[in-house]
């Protein structure tokens, strides 16, 4: 019982986030509060209206694009640790995007981790995920089923590079779905092709950050007039594009979307699109299986995805875990 | 399995008719004779039987994960589909595999292990699972679960074959039709032989209408045009040949035993007559309501109580068979002639003629078609006199006319997942309507919204859900949807005492709130009385 109740005492859910109450400070809130720190830059976990963000120097940069210049900012490096009143804070990799962190919080000898949103596969630009053995594991669980598992990265590339040579042989252009930010980078490290790679504006400035941060990505080329592009190439944006003129100009092309969802066939066929590559930034079943052999914790706090049932099957294992209701999306395709 | 698998990702893979036509006329060039007719046979709706239940597929392929049955179950209903599920659980992961059995082999070792016991079938079918690629093992527990639907309709199957082999698509069509059984049919005998020696009991194809698009005046000259209602039973085709009595339903079943009604029928007509018709339960000059019918469907042993309670007759719409020549290319008009003479002759209280609707001017149609209802008719069936019995459902010269279906405004209660397209996405959903402040469930509605509105209610069911029952999710009373239905009746089986027929969502009332929402005595107002009644 000691153990809950420290945990407790160290990190609380209330209507705004995650809050560690030692510390006065905010784990990813999704309403307003005085201090914030931040696990990477989606916008469901980095939003507008607090008075300081702390966070990694990558995420701090994604923000200052995203949120604005002129905040509060306090920015730190992988492994960096802070004090706040006696509560360590300790920035580790979690592998998901850009700057993506998970929190390692200490305090008097309770260790607790703070997820974000985390992957497994080291993809070469996000950071490579390490274990943090810890009392209390606050998780997400966006594919926490035993129906979804990833393919190894480089079988999803030669999938990936195939197709694109199938589409220009047939005289198409590729149409590449994902989201701006994570998943868009993620596609153009996989790419192997002398095509030209033009991107959408959101993209665009996406990349810009990851170079920012000396993440080198192959040369885009960012379309500023209605011109059609001559000869093949490839086209990176995100899913919003579908059906609108910016992506008619490219036609003839076929279409794809890169996501976890893609592995169900439901939602592959809704999209529409005429290919799916299976590529999520998160954890899959063995991936979360993984984290709990790794880490050892006594006791998992679910946060988003499939969590009811997540914490069903990790009672079974006889690890403690409950479910908590937060703001935070699963996988976004939009 | 390689050349059908490669086929099927190609045909699912896409949206587009030309690319699917493509893939399967490729596939038919191709592919093993016997293959071929099992591939037809899968894409016309005639697969061997489940050599198994479901339960014990699913308890195996949880065994096989190393997962607890609930997971499993639980991912079932986010997958949406069972041979998905087993699928993503079960199939291998090694990328040199390589099972080299033919879809023949495949359909030959599925029908085999029926009757086998199920410690026997487990192995075989855990033993299959772990030498399958993801499509390979999909497409096997697709024809284990016994519900495969490639995406391709029976037409497009039809037109690949057709440009495959060049032979009429039409004449593929009629030779596909009614009773063969993949296992014990080849190729040359289902398709390519020009004179087939099981025709005997084979429907013809049936020809359906479009619903009509414009007004009726559009069609022109009224004088051209045989209108006749709507019946809303069983399309059917009966066929007596070699002193035989066939009975087909539109899905093609066999049915001829479960109407004892028409063993008459031999004796009545001559041989060598094909009438195209509906099979209705009809009482005193009146069809009974449609859950009459539903009671026979089902049935396979009849007692003569039932058939006392609930006769059935064959409203004949069409002869499509005289004297044992085809006559569908005749006229409607000489068809209809011909047919006239058939049943005045037959004197058989079982074998009714669909009566034409006498009108002068289209104008009449339009008051007339208000007493469908009272008829238990779904509205008028236009038909051009000039024309032939098509194949299919063709646009032109017949047309149907439904009256416009009743509607409601009901509240969202609780929600399902969908399947198919549809997995993960909140989209079943039921219905309640008021009485003394509660709502009480009257409908299951699926249909009718657009992809955008599907989502916009999605989202709401996820952010607004009450209580969980399993899949089911109870909602916040919030959302009202005007619901259309064909349908109504008085049903002892339903809480509300209210049955209604095929209901979808028409439009979200997003203008109306939760208490604005219909009564359920709103609906029991709808009910007709019953027109026997009225004429004693």
């Amino acid at each position: 019982m000691s153990r809950v109740s420290k945990s407790n005492e160290l990190l609380r859910f209330s209507e705004r986030g995650i809050y560690c109450p030692p510390a006065d400070v905010y784990i990813d809130p999704w309403r307003p509060v005085d201090r914030a720190i931040i696990t990477h830059g989606h916008s469901d976990h980095a939003r507008a209206g607090h008075g300081h963000y702390l966070a990694h120097r990558f995420t701090t940069a994604i923000m200052k694009h995203r949120l604005g210049e002129g905040l509060s900012y306090q920015s730190v490096d992988y492994g960096d640790s802070v004090n706040i009143n006696g509560v360590t804070f300790t920035f580790i990799p979690a592998g998901h995007i850009l700057g993506s962190c998970q929190l390692r919080i200490e305090y008097k000898g309770h260790i607790g981790v703070v997820s974000g949103d985390y992957k497994l596969e080291d993809d070469g630009i996000s950071g490579c995920y390490e274990p943090i053995p810890c009392h209390t594991l606050i998780t997400e669980c966006t594919f926490g089923l035993p129906l979804f598992n990833w393919k190894e990265d480089h079988l999803v590339k030669e999938e990936l590079n195939t197709w694109v040579k199938e589409n220009a042989l047939s005289g198409k252009n590729s149409v590449l779905l994902g989201y701006s930010l994570g998943k868009a980078q993620r596609l153009q490290h996989m790419l192997e092709t002398d095509l030209p790679i033009y991107v959408h504006g959101a993209v665009h400035h996406m990349n810009a950050i990851y170079e920012h941060c000396g993440i080198s990505l192959p040369p885009t080329i960012y379309p500023q007039d209605t011109k059609k592009p001559e000869g093949p190439c490839v086209v990176i944006a995100p899913p919003s594009v579908l059906g609108t003129p910016w992506l008619r100009k490219f036609a003839p092309f076929a279409s794809s979307m890169a996501s976890g969802w893609m592995s169900l066939r439901g939602p592959r066929r809704r999209r529409s699109v005429d290919k799916g590559f299976v590529l999520s930034d998160h954890m899959d079943w063995k991936g979360l299986h993984t984290v709990m052999d790794e880490t050892r914790p006594e006791r998992v706090i679910c946060t988003h995805g499939y969590t009811d049932i997540f914490a069903q099957y990790l009672r079974e294992q006889g690890i403690e875990a409950i479910t908590e209701k937060t703001e935070f999306e699963t996988e976004q395709t939009e | 399995m390689r050349d059908f698998a490669d086929m099927f990702q190609a045909v699912d893979g896409s949206t587009k008719t030309t690319v699917k036509t493509q893939a399967l006329k490729n596939y038919f060039d191709k592919a093993d004779p016997k293959d071929k007719v099992w591939a037809i046979a899968i894409m016309s709706h005639r697969r061997p039987k489940r050599p198994m239940t479901t339960t014990l597929l699913r308890e195996w392929a949880a065994e096989y994960a190393e997962i607890p049955l609930w997971l499993f179950e639980d991912s079932y209903h986010i997958a949406g589909d069972l041979a998905e599920t087993i699928t993503l659980l079960c199939h291998s992961r090694e990328s040199d595999i390589e099972d080299s059995r033919s879809l023949d082999d495949f359909m030959k070792f599925i029908i085999s292990m029926k009757g086998m016991d199920t410690e026997a079938q487990r192995v075989l079918v855990q033993e299959t699972w772990r030498t399958l690629d993801y499509t390979s093992c999909f497409i096997f527990n697709k024809l284990l679960t016994g519900n495969f639907r490639m995406g391709v309709s029976q037409k497009l199957m039809q037109r690949s074959l057709s440009l495959s082999v060049g032979i009429e698509e039409n004449v593929i069509a009629h030779k596909l039709m009614g009773d063969w059984t993949p296992a014990s049919i080849d190729f040359q005998e289902l398709i390519l032989d020009i004179q087939p020696e099981n025709m005997a009991s084979k429907p013809y194809p049936f020809y359906l209408a479009y619903s009509m698009p414009g007004r009726s005046k559009e069609l022109g000259d009224p004088k051209d045009w045989q209108v006749e209602w709507k019946w809303d039973g069983i399309r059917g085709q009966v066929i007596l040949r070699d002193a035989h009595l066939y009975v087909w339903t539109r899905g093609e079943e066999l049915v001829t035993d479960r109407y004892p009604e028409f063993t008459s029928f031999t004796e009545s007509i001559f041989d060598g007559t094909v009438l195209d018709g509906e099979i209705m339960a009809f009482k005193d000059g009146m069809p009974l309501d449609f859950q009459a019918l539903q009671k026979r469907i089902g049935r396979k042993i009849i007692s003569n109580k039932l058939m006392e309670e609930i006769p059935v007759v064959f409203m004949i719409y069409d002869l499509l068979e005289h004297e044992g020549k085809d006559i569908r290319q005749l006229p409607m008009s000489e068809r209809r002639a011909l047919l006239e003479v058939i049943v005045k002759k037959a004197h058989n209280e079982n074998l009714l003629i669909s009566p034409l609707v006498e009108f002068k001017e289209w104008i009449d149609l339009d008051s007339l078609i208000q007493t469908a209802r009272e008829k238990r008719c779904e509205g008028f069936m236009l038909k051009h006199k000039e024309s032939a019995y098509e194949v299919g459902r063709k646009k032109g010269n017949w047309w149907k006319w439904k009256v416009d279906p009743y509607s409601i405004d009901a509240v969202l209660t609780f929600a399902m997942r969908g399947h198919g397209r549809r997995a993960n996405l909140y989209t079943d959903y039921t219905f309640g309507l008021w009485q003394d402040g509660e709502l009480i469930t009257f409908a299951k509605a699926y249909s009718g919204l657009s992809d955008k509105e599907f989502n916009r209610v999605d989202s709401f069911v996820r952010k607004n859900t009450v209580q969980r029952f399993g899949p089911v999710r109870q909602v916040k009373p919030e959302l009202v949807f005007e619901l259309a239905f064909e349908g109504i009746a008085h049903s002892n089986r339903h809480k509300s005492g209210v049955a209604v027929r095929f209901p979808r969502m028409v439009r979200w009332r997003t203008d109306k709130k939760a208490s604005e929402a219909n009564k359920l005595s709103d609906l029991i107002d709808l009910i007709p009385e019953d027109g026997r009644n009225q004429d004693g």
